[in-house]
């Protein structure tokens, strides 16, 4: 698993509305400005894509910052 | 045993459009961020009295002008693919081939299928055709999403057009179709159904009174629950490909281009890097079409061969999945 600061870049990456820098690993990421059902499909796209996890509603429900997001992908790699 | 060929494809769209400038005002979001979220510029919608089978016979038409070389008596097979019947019966396959004028000596059969109903039909007619049952078929591919769409739901509107295809298949020429891999999953039924549109559940007295507003959903309301419908493309797509790959004795360096079903952009961008594939070599027709259910491939195809876009020998991965789950994949060469 990469490093948080490398699954945060990542995430701007994706997100074409999201500047590069603005995000943090405290951040919550339903917070962002425009967060929308798409942002959600993105997040879980690039975490099967990237990791081959697949992330339930569930597991999105359950996380709020990127951190804990991030911790979420980590813990299903293992 | 004779050998089955994609000969001629011809695609057909109702006249009312439906762009990102009505949904931006409509749903007061931006032009550009509906096209960001979906992929897509522009649908095109049936209007009131226009069915997926009136889309079928105007495409069947079209068909027989645009290329007059094809004898229509010789038609001997009409499958009909659609979501979207006239009837429980008749057929609506017979209705079409009535209008159309084919030879009484033409079998006509629907095929009800939604997002795979393309590769799911062509299945059935490479099977006809190599084992001689069939010499010509047409192939018509006809849906009409946008009438079981709540007028109110952004997501599936920003999705979904109306659109028809029609394919002639037979033993002498064109695109040669190879070895298919295919695969149901009804646990996923639930994810995307048009609800009210059947037996089961038929629409009542509540369903109109709630729906009163929008013209009663009499046909059904689409209802899709669009994480899933991901994840589930994600899960089967990569074990269909290489299925498909082994069956056809080819390795992935071995596809020159790749037709997957439109469903929308997000799903055709993460299906192309999960497979970590060129995105160059992925034809699409999503933006100009949108997500035309068992129209897409044929549309993305007859698009791509209009722009020249496909080489002479190329050999291209077409797959069809979605509604049921049911999805369904093969070769076809030219």
């Amino acid at each position: 698993m990469i490093s948080i600061e490398e699954f945060i870049t990542k995430l701007e990456e994706e997100f074409d509305d999201v500047q590069s820098g603005s995000l943090q690993a405290n951040t919550n990421y339903r917070e962002i400005e425009n967060w929308g059902s798409m942002h959600a499909l993105i997040i879980i796209a690039l975490v099967d894509t990237e990791w081959d996890v697949s992330l339930s509603g569930n597991d999105l429900k359950s996380t709020n910052t990127i951190q804990e997001l991030y911790d979420k992908v980590a813990s299903k790699i293992q | 045993m004779k050998k089955a060929y994609i000969q001629l494809v011809e695609t057909f769209v109702p006249q009312n459009v439906l762009n990102n400038h009505d949904l931006s005002i409509e749903f007061n979001i931006p032009e550009e961020e509906v096209f960001n979220q979906t992929g897509i510029n522009t649908r095109y919608h049936t209007s009131d009295k226009e069915l997926a089978s009136d889309l079928a016979v105007s495409v069947g038409e079209k068909f027989f002008k645009e290329n007059p070389l094809v004898n229509k008596n010789e038609i001997n097979f009409l499958l009909f693919c659609t979501s979207a019947l006239d009837y429980v019966g008749p057929a609506t396959a017979c209705l079409i081939h009535e209008q159309l004028g084919l030879n009484k000596s033409c079998l006509a059969i629907d095929v009800p299928m939604g997002c795979a109903g393309f590769t799911n039909g062509l299945i059935l007619a490479k099977a006809l055709i190599e084992n001689e049952t069939a010499k010509k078929i047409l192939f018509i591919t006809s849906d009409m999403p946008s009438k079981v769409v709540h007028p109110k739901d952004y997501h599936l509107r920003s999705l979904f057009s109306d659109a028809a295809a029609a394919t002639l298949i037979s033993n002498e020429k064109g695109f040669e179709i190879g070895q298919f891999a295919f695969g149901t999953d009804g646990s996923g039924a639930p994810n995307l159904i048009i609800k009210g549109s059947g037996a089961r559940n038929p629409i009542d007295e509540d369903w109109l009174v709630k729906y009163k507003e929008v013209g009663g959903l009499k046909i059904g309301r689409m209802e899709m629950n669009g994480l899933e419908i991901l994840k589930f493309s994600l899960r089967e797509i990569p074990h269909l490909f290489s299925d498909v790959l082994e069956k056809n004795k080819l390795t992935k360096s071995d596809i020159d281009y790749f037709i997957f079903h439109q469903a929308s952009g997000i799903i055709i961008k993460y299906i192309t890097k999960k497979l970590d594939i060129d995105s160059n070599k992925v034809l699409s027709s999503l933006a100009d079409y949108g997500n035309t259910v068992s129209a897409s491939i044929p549309i993305a195809l007859s698009v791509a061969e209009k722009q020249n876009l496909i080489q002479p020998n190329s050999t291209i991965f077409i797959a069809g999945f979605g509604i049921g789950y049911s999805w369904s994949a093969t070769i076809i060469k030219n």
